[in-house]
C-alpha cells in the first residue's frame, strides 16, 4: 500500500528544493551573526536536510512538529514562512514569535509548529502530550518529535518512550544521530550506540535508516506514519546523519577532525540528490540554476523585509506572560 | 450526596474534580496512583470507578514525563488536572512547569496558551522526614507565566479548582496535608471563588497577620488567644501566592500599621520575603513597627516530633511576635 | 573596496586573533569561502568571507581586533553577489588596518575618601509616626517613645499633639487664627474655584419630617452632652450618599479625577471673627450619627480653639456645609479645590407640603449639590441628592451598621 513515494519530476524537485533552501538559509545566517544581526546561540542544520525535508514531505497538514534547537530545517520543511522565520532570528517584531524566541524558540500555530526547545529532551514529553490529545479529540493525526541522539541520555527520553508505547500515542519519534552531542561523540555517550534498539527495549517498532539520502527518509517516514496512523501506536526512526558544521557558531570542533568532515562532505544530501537527478534527466542545467535562483531571491527578500521590520515595544514585555488578555481562536 | 454541605478539605477536593470532569469534557486526572490506588491523600478515591480509565489516568512514575504530556495536552487543546503526588517529587517536573508550561506563552509571542492545572500536595507536620515535608509554594510563586494558589480553608478547596480551570495560564494549587482533615460547613450561597484576591478572614485594629495554607488555622487560634489580652489582631489569608494581592495586603496593615507574615517555608528568600519588601517599598510610611516574620526554621525537617513542631510555626511563636509589635515594653 | 571585519562568533566573543591566512593579496574569494583562521578564547576557528572580489590587503598575522574591526580589504569586482549586511558595529576608523588602537591611558586613580562620618545617631521612630511628626511640626527626637525598641510610635506623637494642644487651650491666647490672612487664603481658594472649575448646581426641597420625629424619639432617652442636633443627620446622610457616588468623593487633579480613599468628609465651620474651616472627619459614612455628633463637637471646639491638625485641613475628599438655624433656606456652594462636590444644606423650615394628597405643614430641608462638571454631570448629582433624600427617610437605618 503506502510507504511508497511517487517519485515523479516534480516531486523530486520540490525535495531538492527545500534541501537547497535549508542549506543557503543556514548560510545567510552564518553571515548575519558574524555581522551581529543574529545573536545568542545559533545551531545550523547543514548536512542534516534530507532528515527534515524527507520527514516533512510525509506528513500532512494536520499533523503536529516538535523540533530542537537545531530546528531552522525542520521550520523551513514544515512551511514556516522564511520571512517570519528571519524576522524571529533578527529579533523583530514581524518574526513567528514577535521576537520573544529567537533561533531556538520557533512556534508557528496554523503549521502546528510546536517550537523548538533549548532544553535537551525537553521537547519530548509535551510532543507525547500533544500526541495524547489528538488521540483523545479524534483528530486523525501524528505529531512528529525530532530530537538528537543526546537527548537520548536524558531520564525524560525513556519516560517519553515507556509512555508513548504504554498508551498507543500516534508519535514518530526522529532521531537524528548525528554522531555528536555538541562535542561529545556517540561512543563516548552511550552504551548502546544502535539508538533505535532502545526503542525495541519498549516493544516499539524501529528502524534505522541512511539520513543523507532523502528518498529514503521520507519511505521510512511513511511506512512509520502508516503504522502510527493504523495500530495506533508509536514508532521510532533513527536516521544516521552529521552535520557539516560546528555545534553551534562559537566552537572549535576540536572533537573531530576535519578529514571526517570532508568525508561525510562526500554524502552531501543536496549533492547526491542533485547528482542523481542531473544522471537520470530529472533535472536540467537550466532548470537548476533557475533554483539556485529561485531560491537565493526568495532568501534576499526574506533578509530585506526582516531588517526592515519594527521592533516590539518594550513596553508590550509582559504582555504575553499571563494569556488572560489574549484572544484565543481555533484549536490548535 | 447528603443535604447537608459540611465536609473534610479533601472531600472538598474530590468534589471539586468532580464537579470539574462533569462540566468540562476536556479535563482529566492525571498522575501516580490517582485511579486504581484511589489517591495518595485519597483525595481521588472512588473517581477511577465513577468516571472511568479514560478521565482518572494512571502513570508510571514518571513526573517529567506525564507532567510533560499534560503541558504538551494543554497545548493541543485538552484541560489537565494533574496530580503531583506532593511538592516534594515536582522537583523532577521542574523543568517542564518552568521551561515549557510558564514559557511558552511569551516565546511563542501569545500563540499557545497553556490552560493546565497542576494540583500538589504540600507541608509539614505529619513527620514525614525531610524529603516529604517542603514547603515550595513560595519558590513557584517566583516565575512569572505562573500562578499560584494556596487554599486555607475548607471553601477554598471546594472552589479554587473550578475557577483554576476555567483560567487560560498554569495554575499550580497546593494542597497542605495538615488541612486535608480539616472540616467546616460550606456556606450554599457561594459557589464559585476568585483567585486574584487574599481575603481578611478576621477583622482586628492592633496588628495584621498575613499568612496562607496551614498556617491560617494557627494564625486564627493566635489571634483569638491575643484578643484574651486585650490585643486585636486582624488576620489575611493570601490565598493566592502569585501574583499577590497587595492591595487587601496593604489595606489591612494601613489599618492596623503592624504586621506579621507567617509562612511554613524557609524565611530565607520565602513568599513572606517578597510580602515584607514590598510593603517595605510601597507603604513604608504607613508602618508603626518594624516588620516581622515567622517562618519554618533554616533547617530540613526533622522526624521526631518534638524537633519537627519546632522546625515549622506554631501558635505560641505567632501570638509572641505581635505581642513584640503592639506591647514591646 | 570593501572591508572585510572581525565576525562575531559567538555570543561572549570580544576579540580575536588571526593566526592564519588562508588567501594571500590577489587571491579571488567568494561568499562562503574559508580565508583565516582566528584563535578566541575557545580555541581557533575558521572564518568564511561573504565579500566577492579579489584580496588587497590582509591584517598582519598575530593582531588582536576586537569584534568590527577591519580584517582585510577586498576590491569588489563588477558583478557583485548580493551585497553583504553592513554590521552594526562601527567600522574601525583606521588608516592602515595594521595598527592595533593603542589602549587609552589608565585613568588616574581616584583620592581614596574617607568615609563620611555617621550623623548623629537620629532619634528613632517609626515611619507613620514621622510622617505626622512632620505634618504637626513636632521634634520626634523630643519624645519618649513607647514601641518596639524604644522607638517613637503615632500614638506616642498623638500624645505630644493632644497634650500640646491641651496645654494651650488652657493657657490663654491670642486669637488662634489671624483673621487677615485666612480671609487672604479664603478669598484665594474661592477665586481659583471660580476660575478653575466649571459648577453645575443641582438642588431638592426634602421632607425632614421623619428624621425630625426619629431625632425626638432618640434625644429623649438621652442626657444633655449627647443630644443628637439635625448636623449629625444630614452628615450622616450625605456621607452615605458619597460612598454610594465615588465619582463625587475625590479630587480632580493634573486633569483626571482621583477617587478618595476613603469617605473623609469636610465639615464647613465658621470662627468667630469672620474665619472659615473645613476640616475633615474621617471615614465618615462608617460612623453612626452619635459618633459624627461627637466628632463634630470635638472638631467645633478645636477649631475654635486653634487645635485643629493639619492632616484634618488636608484630608477632605468632599466638603458639607450646613447653615444651621440662623441660616438662609438654601446655600449653593463654592467648591474647596482640588475637590469635586460640596453638599449644602439649608436651614429646617416649616412650609405647606403635599402628604397623601392633602396639604399639611412639614418640616423641610433644602439640600443642594455644587459639583465639578469635569468630574461628573446631573445625572451623577441627582443620584447623590436621591441617595441623601432616602437616607433621611429612614434616619434608623443610618443606626449602628450590621456587618454584612
Amino acid at each position: 500500500m503506502t510507504g511508497k513515494i511517487h517519485l515523479d519530476r516534480a516531486h523530486l524537485h520540490r525535495l531538492y528544493r527545500q534541501m537547497l533552501r535549508i542549506r543557503r538559509f543556514e548560510s545567510k545566517c552564518v553571515e548575519l551573526y558574524q555581522a551581529q544581526k543574529i545573536r545568542g546561540f545559533l545551531h545550523l542544520y547543514d548536512g542534516e536536510e534530507a532528515v527534515a525535508v524527507g520527514v516533512a514531505n510525509a506528513l500532512g497538514p494536520r499533523d503536529a512538529v516538535v523540533a530542537t534547537y537545531r530546528e531552522h530545517g525542520q521550520a523551513l520543511a514544515r512551511g514556516v514562512p522564511m520571512a517570519a522565520l528571519m524576522a524571529e532570528m533578527l529579533g523583530k517584531r514581524e518574526g513567528c514569535c514577535r521576537g520573544r524566541g529567537g533561533s531556538m524558540h520557533i512556534f508557528d500555530r496554523e503549521r502546528r509548529f510546536f517550537g523548538g526547545n533549548a532544553i535537551v529532551g525537553g521537547g519530548l514529553p509535551l510532543a507525547a502530550g500533544i500526541a495524547f490529545a489528538d488521540k483523545r479529540l479524534n483528530r486523525d493525526a501524528a505529531t512528529a518529535c525530532f530530537f538528537g541522539e543526546g537527548a537520548v541520555g536524558e531520564g525524560v527520553f525513556h519516560e517519553t518512550m515507556n509512555l508513548a508505547q504504554l498508551w498507543h500515542l500516534p508519535l514518530l519519534f526522529v532521531c537524528e544521530n548525528n554522531l555528536y552531542a555538541m562535542g561529545v561523540p556517540l561512543d563516548i555517550g552511550e552504551s548502546e550506540t544502535d539508538i533505535f534498539r532502545k526503542a525495541q527495549a519498549y516493544r516499539m517498532p524501529a528502524e534505522q535508516v541512511d539520513g543523507m539520502d532523502v528518498v529514503r527518509v521520507e519511505a521510512a517516514a511513511r511506512r512509520a506514519l502508516d503504522h502510527i496512523r493504523a495500530t495506533p501506536g508509536p514508532y521510532f526512526l533513527e536516521c544516521r546523519t552529521y552535520r557539516f558544521r560546528a555545534h553551534s557558531m562559537f566552537d572549535t570542533q576540536a572533537y573531530r577532525t576535519r578529514d571526517e568532515i570532508e568525508r561525510w562532505r562526500e554524502r552531501d544530501p543536496i549533492e547526491r540528490l542533485r547528482a542523481w537527478m542531473l544522471d537520470n534527466r530529472q533535472l536540467g542545467a537550466d532548470e537548476s540554476a533557475r533554483i539556485d535562483a529561485d531560491v537565493d531571491g526568495e532568501i534576499a527578500e526574506a533578509v530585506a523585509q526582516a531588517e526592515a521590520g519594527t521592533l516590539e515595544s518594550v513596553a508590550d514585555l509582559e504582555r504575553y506572560v499571563l494569556m488572560d488578555a489574549v484572544v484565543q481562536e481555533a484549536a490548535p | 450526596m447528603t443535604g447537608t454541605l459540611r465536609m473534610t478539605y479533601r472531600e472538598a477536593c474530590r468534589q471539586a474534580i468532580r464537579d470539574a470532569l462533569r462540566a468540562e469534557p476536556r479535563s482529566f486526572v492525571m498522575g501516580e496512583d490517582v485511579g486504581r490506588y484511589g489517591g495518595c491523600y485519597a483525595v481521588t478515591k472512588g473517581l477511577l470507578e465513577e468516571f472511568g480509565p479514560e478521565r482518572i489516568v494512571d502513570t508510571p512514575l514518571a513526573e517529567a514525563g506525564f507532567v510533560g504530556a499534560c503541558i504538551g495536552a494543554a497545548l493541543a487543546g485538552l484541560r489537565p488536572i494533574v496530580e503531583i503526588m506532593t511538592c516534594n517529587f515536582s522537583l523532577l517536573a521542574l523543568d517542564q512547569i518552568m521551561n515549557n508550561a510558564a514559557t511558552i506563552p511569551h516565546m511563542s509571542g501569545g500563540q499557545f496558551s497553556v490552560p493546565l492545572v497542576v494540583r500538589m500536595a504540600t507541608g509539614a507536620g505529619r513527620q514525614l522526614a525531610a524529603q516529604h515535608s517542603h514547603s515550595l509554594e513560595g519558590w513557584f510563586a517566583h516565575i512569572p507565566g505562573l500562578k499560584v494558589l494556596a487554599p486555607g480553608t475548607v471553601e477554598d478547596a471546594r472552589h479554587m479548582l473550578g475557577a483554576a480551570l476555567a483560567d487560560p495560564n498554569p495554575v499550580l494549587i497546593f494542597e497542605h496535608i495538615v488541612l486535608y482533615n480539616a472540616e467546616a460547613e460550606l456556606d450554599p450561597s457561594v459557589t464559585g471563588v476568585d483567585i486574584a484576591q487574599a481575603r481578611v478572614r478576621r477583622e482586628g485594629t492592633d496588628a495584621s497577620l498575613v499568612t496562607y495554607g496551614n498556617s491560617l488555622p494557627k494564625c486564627l487560634a493566635a489571634a483569638d488567644a491575643l484578643a484574651a489580652e486585650g490585643i486585636s489582631v486582624e488576620v489575611v489569608d493570601l490565598r493566592v501566592l502569585r501574583p499577590l494581592d497587595m492591595a487587601t495586603v496593604s489595606a489591612s496593615v494601613q489599618r492596623t500599621r503592624r504586621c506579621v507574615i507567617v509562612d511554613e517555608g524557609w524565611r530565607s528568600g520565602s513568599i513572606s520575603a517578597e510580602v515584607a519588601a514590598r510593603l517595605a517599598e510601597d507603604f513604608f510610611f504607613d508602618l508603626d513597627a518594624p516588620l516581622r516574620r515567622v517562618c519554618g526554621r533554616e533547617v530540613p525537617v526533622p522526624y521526631a516530633a518534638q524537633m519537627e513542631a519546632a522546625a515549622l510555626p506554631q501558635v505560641p511563636d505567632i501570638a509572641a511576635a505581635v505581642r513584640g509589635l503592639v506591647r514591646p515594653t | 573596496m570593501a572591508d572585510f571585519l572581525m565576525p562575531a562568533l559567538g555570543a561572549d566573543m570580544e576579540t580575536g586573533k588571526v593566526v592564519q591566512w588562508l588567501v594571500t593579496p590577489g587571491s579571488r574569494v567568494k561568499p562562503g569561502d574559508i580565508v583565516a583562521v582566528v584563535e578566541t578564547h575557545k580555541g581557533a576557528i575558521d572564518v568564511e568571507i561573504f565579500l566577492e572580489g579579489v584580496i588587497d590587503e590582509l591584517a598582519p598575522l598575530g593582531t588582536e581586533l576586537r569584534i568590527g574591526e577591519v580584517l582585510a580589504r577586498v576590491r569588489s569586482s563588477s558583478a557583485a553577489a548580493s551585497p553583504s549586511p553592513s554590521p552594526s558595529t562601527e567600522p574601525s576608523p583606521a588608516r592602515s588596518s595594521s595598527l592595533p588602537p593603542s589602549p587609552s591611558p589608565a585613568p588616574s586613580p581616584a583620592p581614596t575618601r574617607s568615609p563620611l562620618p555617621l550623623p548623629a545617631t537620629a532619634a528613632k521612630a517609626s515611619p507613620a509616626a514621622r510622617r505626622r511628626a512632620r505634618e504637626l511640626g513636632i521634634d520626634p527626637g523630643q519624645l519618649a517613645g513607647t514601641g518596639v525598641a524604644g522607638a517613637v510610635t503615632l500614638a506616642d506623637v498623638d500624645a505630644a499633639a493632644a497634650s500640646a494642644a491641651h496645654a494651650a487651650a488652657q493657657t490663654p491666647r491670642p486669637r488662634g487664627f489671624d483673621a487677615l490672612q485666612m480671609r487672604q487664603a479664603i478669598g484665594a481658594a474661592m477665586s481659583r474655584s471660580k476660575r478653575e472649575i466649571p459648577h453645575y448646581y443641582l438642588a431638592s426641597i426634602v421632607d425632614f419630617g421623619a428624621a425630625a420625629a426619629w431625632l425626638e424619639s432618640v434625644n429623649r432617652d438621652c442626657g444633655a452632652e449627647e443630644q443628637l442636633l439635625p448636623a449629625a443627620l444630614l452628615l450622616a446622610a450625605a456621607a452615605r450618599a458619597l460612598a454610594q457616588t465615588p465619582q463625587l468623593n475625590g479630587f480632580h487633579v493634573d486633569g483626571a479625577f482621583r477617587p478618595g480613599a476613603g469617605v473623609h468628609v469636610g465639615w464647613a465651620i465658621a470662627l468667630r471673627g469672620g474665619g472659615l474651616v473645613a476640616p475633615a472627619i474621617h471615614d465618615a459614612d462608617r460612623k453612626t450619627p452619635a459618633q459624627l455628633m461627637a466628632a463634630l463637637r470635638d472638631l467645633v471646639q478645636r477649631a475654635r480653639t486653634g487645635g485643629l491638625r493639619s492632616s484634618e485641613l488636608s484630608d477632605p475628599t468632599a466638603t458639607v456645609t450646613s447653615l444651621g438655624e440662623r441660616g438662609a433656606e438654601s446655600v449653593l456652594g463654592v467648591i474647596y479645590p482640588p475637590q469635586v462636590a460640596m453638599v449644602g444644606f439649608g436651614r429646617v423650615v416649616e412650609r405647606p407640603w403635599v402628604v397623601d394628597h392633602h396639604i399639611v405643614p412639614r418640616p423641610l430641608v433644602q439640600v443642594s449639590l455644587a459639583a465639578d462638571h469635569r468630574a461628573s454631570d446631573g445625572h451623577l448629582g441627582g443620584l447623590l441628592l436621591a441617595a441623601i433624600d432616602q437616607s433621611l427617610q429612614s434616619p434608623e437605618r443610618l443606626g449602628p451598621r450590621s456587618t454584612a
